[in-house]
C-alpha cells in the first residue's frame, strides 16, 4: 500500500465519542426502558423490541410475518382510521417490522407528543383486536409484496445463501408463501401475539428532545398495564455448513449475475468479533477496501460489490456480494476467490489495517449523530447484550488487534474453502462458466 | 382570521461568503456532534447534457473519483475512509454533488479534496473505461436487471415532458456512454466545474473562522472563470393527457405512474407548497385519501405512494418539477377503474378542504421534515441545494412557517387548477416478456 502524499493537511485527534448518560429502569412486568438526551431538534425516537421474530413462529412462520403488518390495524377504541389520524395529530411515524429474532415498532414524533404517544403505543401493541376486514385487506397487500419481492434477484439470492447455510434451522427458512399467507387469519395472528408479545424480554428505548427521568416515567405508566411472559427456552444455534459445489439458480434472460459467498461469521461480543471484523472490512467491508479496488475500481464488472456480517441472535454470517456483467461471471468469481486468499495466506499491510480501524471509529461517530440513528445503535447494543459503555471501550479494543491476529481470523473464516457460493443469474450463459470452479448444481427460480 | 399555530422548526445558524473566484460558501455550525458535512454542490446536471450524450453528467460524476490536481486515483477514497468518513455523489435534474461526512477533525482533509477536483481532474484513459463499465453495471443493476427498474423515477418523465432536458434518458444509453471521450471530458469540466458555478456547503462541528480560513486556504487559489447560464428547462404545459406503456420482462405485477405538472418550485413557491400538501392528502400514508379508497375501500390496489419532484427531491428541483402517484396492482384488471378513483378522489379536494384534515397531515410532514434535517447529510444537502437554486439557505429553518401559512383553500385551488387529465402523464408498466 502506498503511503498517502506529504502535502494533505493534517488530521488533529479526533473529539472522543461521547458516552450518552441514559436513564434506565427495569419495569415490575420485566420491560427495561431506557431514555437518553439528544436535542437537536424538537423529536423523540423510540424503539420497541420484543422476541416475536420469524423464528419463535413455526410452520413458514406466516403469523410472525402478518403480526407486524395487522398489529397497527385496530384497538378496542380505536379504527386504523382513527390510529393513523391521531398519529398525524401528534406528528408521528409508527412502523412495525418483524426480523429473524424480534418485532420491532418504531416511532419518530414530535417530543411534545411525547406521553400521549406512548400511550398509543401501549395502546396498539399490547391490546390489539386485528380486525378482520383489517386482517384481510393486509392479507391481499402482503400477498403482492410477496410475489413482487420474490421477483427481485437480490433476494432470490439472499434466500438461497441463507436455506445453504442454515439448512434446516429457522434461519434458514423462506419468506412464506403466497398461499400460506392467504391462509392465515386473526386467530392465528392473535394467538401468536398472545403468547410473544410480552414485556419480559422486551425493551424500549428513547432518544431525543426529552427529559430522560420523565421519559422512563411516562413510558412506565403508559405500558404499566402490560403482562406476562413468554415461554422462554433458548434457540438452538444453527449447524452452518458451507457445501463446496456452486448453487446455480436460473434466471432466463438475467443480463448481471447475483454472486454470493457465505459463510459462519462471530456474533458482537465474542473475543475474536473486532479481529473477524477488521479484516472484513480489509477484504471488502468498505469502499477502499481490496475487493472494491479490485472488481470495481481495476476491473470494472461491478457497480456495489462488498461484504458484511449479518447478525442475529443465534448466528452471525459473513456474506460477500457482486453483482456483475453476465459475460464476467467466472472473472469476477475469480478475483473474489483470489483476494479472500489472499486474506487467508498473507498478513495485511500496517497502513491497511490502521486505516480500517479508524474508518470504522469515524463511522460509528457518524451512525449515531441523528436521534434516529443514536437510537437504532443503542437498541442493536442492548439487543446483543452489550452496554453504552461499548462505544467507550471499542477503540481501545480494536487498536490492540495486530496484523498476525488478521491473519488467523482470516484462515478460520475468510478462506475460500470456507464460504458456500450461489449464482443468480441465465444458467444458459453462465453454467459452463461456473462448472470451472466445481461442481454447480443448477435450480430454477422460484 | 384563520388561526395559525406557531409550527416546531430548526433555528440553525446559516452564514454565507462569497470568495473572489466566485465561489459560494454556506456554513452552518451545529456542535451537538463531533461529525462535518462537506457539500460542492455544482449548477449542472440531467438539465445541462447535449443531445447524444445522455447520460454523461452522470458518468461525469463518476470521473470526479478517479484523480485530481494533485491526487492519483483512489487516494480521494482513502483519505476519506482512512480518516474515519464517508463520500459518495450524486446527479440530479439541475445539480451534481459531492460530498464527505467527516468526524470533524478532518474537516480540512475534506475541503482540500473537493479543491484538490475542483482545480483539476487527472483522467487516464484506462480509468475512463473502467467508469463507464462501472456505470453500465450500475445501469444494469438498477434497470435492466431489475423488476421495477427505472419505474417511475426514470420513465415518467419521459412521458410526462417533451423536449431534451426533460424527457431524455438520464441514466444513459449504452451507445452514448461509450462514446465519451476524454476530450469531451476536459470541456464539459472546463464549462461547468468552474468555482462561480459552485455552492460549498460546511455543516456541523466546526468554528466559523477557522472553517473559513482553510476555505480561503484551498479554495482560494483556485482561477475564476465563466460561469454558464443557468438553464431554462421550461416547457409548454402538455393540454391533453399523454400515455405511454412500457412492457417489463421480469415484473410479476402491472404497475401505474401518473405524473402532473404542477406549479413553479421557485417563482411560485406557495402554490407549490400548497402541492406538496395536496399530495400528503392524496397519497401520505396509511390515512391519505388514495390509500383509504384504493387499499380499504375499492380494494383495486396494493400499494400506493406519491411524491413531489423529479430525481431531485421536492425543494431540490427548478422548473418544471412533478407530482407523481404510483399504484402496484394485481394482474387481471386494467388500470382504468384506478384512475377513475384517483379523478374522483381529486375532484373531491378540489371541491374543498376540512381544516383540521389539512392541519393533521401538514402537522406529520412537518415531522418528518424536521427528522429528516436532523441528519446532518441531508441537512447539508437542502442548505446547498436551497442556496444554489433561490439564495435562501435559510428556507431550512423557515419552511415549516411557509407551510403553516397554507390554507385549505390554496390546496383546493392545486387540485382544481392544476391535477387535471389534460395536464398529466399516464405510464403503465405491463409485466413479464411481450407475448
Amino acid at each position: 500500500m502506498k503511503p498517502l502524499p506529504s502535502h494533505v493537511p493534517s488530521v488533529g485527534p479526533a473529539r472522543p465519542i461521547r458516552v450518552p448518560t441514559a436513564a434506565e429502569r427495569k419495569l415490575r412486568n420485566g420491560l427495561r426502558v431506557l431514555a437518553i438526551r439528544r436535542p437537536t431538534v424538537p423529536r423523540v425516537e423510540i424503539r420497541l423490541r420484543m422476541p416475536a421474530g420469524l423464528i419463535h413462529d413455526g410452520g413458514q412462520a406466516a403469523r410472525a410475518w402478518m403480526l407486524p403488518e395487522t398489529i397497527l390495524t385496530g384497538t378496542r377504541s380505536r379504527s386504523s382510521v382513527d390510529i393513523a389520524q391521531e398519529l398525524q395529530g401528534l406528528g408521528a411515524g409508527l412502523e412495525a417490522a418483524a426480523d429473524a429474532d424480534d418485532l420491532v415498532v418504531s416511532v419518530g414524533c414530535l417530543s411534545a407528543s411525547l406521553e400521549r404517544m406512548l400511550d398509543l403505543m401501549a395502546e396498539v401493541v399490547t391490546a390489539p383486536t386485528f380486525p378482520a376486514d383489517e386482517v384481510d385487506v393486509a392479507r391481499d397487500r402482503v400477498v403482492q409484496e410477496l410475489i413482487i419481492g420474490r421477483s427481485q434477484p437480490s433476494v432470490i439470492a439472499r434466500e438461497t445463501w441463507r436455506a445453504q447455510l442454515f439448512g434446516r434451522h429457522g434461519y434458514g427458512r423462506p419468506m412464506p408463501a403466497p398461499e400460506t399467507i392467504a391462509r392465515t387469519g386473526p386467530a392465528q395472528i392473535r394467538r401468536f401475539h398472545a403468547e410473544r408479545v410480552l414485556p419480559r424480554g422486551s425493551t424500549l428505548v428513547l432518544v431525543g428532545d426529552i427529559r430522560p427521568e420523565q421519559a422512563v416515567e411516562a413510558a412506565a405508566e403508559a405500558f404499566r398495564g402490560w403482562k406476562g411472559r413468554p415461554v422462554t427456552g433458548a434457540t438452538p444455534a444453527p449447524t452452518m455448513s458451507a457445501p463446496e459445489s456452486i448453487l446455480l439458480v436460473d434466471r432466463p434472460g438475467a443480463v448481471q449475475t447475483n454472486i454470493r459467498l457465505a459463510g459462519a461469521a462471530l456474533p458482537r461480543g465474542h473475543k475474536d468479533y473486532f479481529a473477524l471484523t477488521l479484516a472484513n472490512l480489509v477484504f471488502g467491508g468498505y469502499f477502499s477496501s481490496r475487493l472494491v479496488t479490485n472488481i470495481r475500481e481495476t476491473k470494472g464488472y461491478t457497480y456495489s460489490p462488498g461484504s458484511a456480517v449479518d447478525h442475529r441472535r443465534g448466528a452471525s454470517a459473513l456474506v460477500v456480494g457482486a453483482d456483475v456483467g453476465t459475460e464476467v461471471t467466472a472473472a469476477a468469481l475469480l478475483e473474489i476467490r483470489y483476494e479472500l486468499g489472499r486474506m487467508a495466506a498473507l498478513e495485511v499491510d500496517p497502513d491497511e489495517l490502521d486505516a480500517a480501524r479508524r474508518y470504522l471509529a469515524g463511522v460509528t461517530s457518524l451512525s449515531i449523530q441523528t436521534q434516529a440513528g443514536l437510537a437504532g445503535y443503542v437498541d442493536t447494543l442492548i439487543s446483543c447484550g452489550l452496554s453504552l459503555d461499548y462505544l467507550r471501550t471499542f477503540q481501545p479494543a480494536l487498536q490492540r488487534i495486530t496484523t498476525h491476529q488478521i491473519l488467523e481470523i482470516s484462515r478460520k473464516y475468510l478462506g475460500p474453502g470456507k464460504l458456500l457460493t450461489v449464482l443468480v443469474g441465465d444458467a444458459g450463459a453462465i453454467r459452463a462458466q461456473a462448472e470451472a470452479f466445481g461442481p454447480v448444481e443448477v435450480r430454477n427460480a422460484p | 382570521m384563520p388561526r395559525q399555530p406557531r409550527p416546531p422548526a430548526t433555528a440553525i445558524a446559516v452564514e454565507r461568503a462569497t470568495l473572489s473566484n466566485g465561489l459560494r460558501v454556506v456554513l452552518a455550525p451545529d456542535r451537538s456532534s463531533p461529525t462535518v458535512f462537506v457539500g460542492a454542490y455544482y449548477d449542472v446536471g440531467f438539465r445541462s447534457e447535449p443531445q447524444g450524450r445522455a447520460g454523461f453528467a452522470h458518468l461525469f460524476e463518476h470521473l470526479m473519483f478517479q484523480g485530481s490536481a494533485t491526487l492519483e486515483k483512489g487516494l480521494h477514497d482513502r483519505l476519506t475512509t482512512g480518516n474515519g468518513g464517508i463520500n459518495n455523489g450524486s446527479t440530479r435534474n439541475d445539480f451534481t454533488n459531492y460530498f464527505e461526512l467527516m468526524p470533524s477533525n478532518a474537516l480540512e482533509v475534506a475541503l482540500f479534496l473537493e479543491a484538490d477536483r475542483m482545480r483539476e481532474i487527472r483522467l487516464t484513459p484506462e480509468n475512463l473505461q473502467n467508469q463507464i463499465d462501472v456505470v453500465k453495471e450500475e445501469i444494469r443493476v438498477n434497470v435492466h436487471n431489475q423488476p421495477y427498474g427505472g419505474f417511475p423515477w426514470l420513465y415518467l418523465p419521459m412521458t410526462l415532458f417533451e423536449t431534451f432536458p426533460n424527457a431524455h434518458d438520464a441514466y444513459g444509453d449504452f451507445a452514448d456512454l461509450d462514446a465519451a471521450t476524454i476530450e469531451e471530458v476536459a470541456e464539459f469540466f472546463d464549462r461547468y466545474y468552474a468555482p462561480g458555478n459552485c455552492v460549498l456547503t460546511v455543516a456541523g462541528d466546526f468554528d466559523v473562522t477557522e472553517a473559513m480560513q482553510h476555505v480561503e486556504r484551498h479554495f482560494g487559489g483556485i482561477a475564476a472563470r465563466e460561469v454558464p447560464p443557468t438553464v431554462d428547462a421550461r416547457e409548454p404545459l402538455p393540454g391533453r393527457e399523454r400515455r405511454d406503456a412500457r412492457r417489463d420482462p421480469h415484473a410479476p405485477q402491472p404497475a401505474l405512474a401518473i405524473g402532473y405538472r404542477i406549479p413553479d418550485p421557485i417563482r411560485a413557491f406557495d402554490e407549490y407548497a400548497a402541492t406538496v400538501l395536496c399530495c400528503q392528502l392524496l397519497t401520505g400514508g396509511e390515512a391519505s385519501r388514495l390509500h383509504q379508497r384504493l387499499l380499504k375501500t375499492d380494494r383495486i390496489a396494493s400499494h400506493v405512494d406519491g411524491d413531489v419532484g423529479l430525481v431531485a427531491g421536492t425543494f431540490e428541483v427548478r422548473d418544471p418539477s412533478m407530482l407523481q402517484v404510483q399504484v402496484f396492482y394485481p394482474d387481471g384488471q386494467g388500470p382504468d377503474r384506478i384512475l377513475r378513483a384517483i379523478d374522483e378522489e381529486i375532484e373531491r379536494i378540489a371541491e374543498g378542504v376540512d381544516a383540521a384534515e389539512l392541519d393533521r397531515f401538514r402537522n406529520a410532514y412537518l415531522a418528518d421534515y424536521l427528522g429528516g434535517v436532523d441528519s446532518l447529510m441531508q441537512r447539508g444537502m437542502l442548505l446547498a441545494a436551497l442556496e444554489q437554486q433561490r439564495g435562501r439557505a435559510e428556507l431550512l429553518n423557515e419552511l415549516p412557517g411557509i407551510l403553516t401559512r397554507i390554507q385549505p383553500e390554496d390546496v383546493a385551488k392545486v387540485a382544481a387548477q392544476w391535477l387535471t387529465s389534460d395536464n398529466r402523464a399516464v405510464l403503465e408498466l405491463l409485466p413479464g416478456a411481450a407475448g
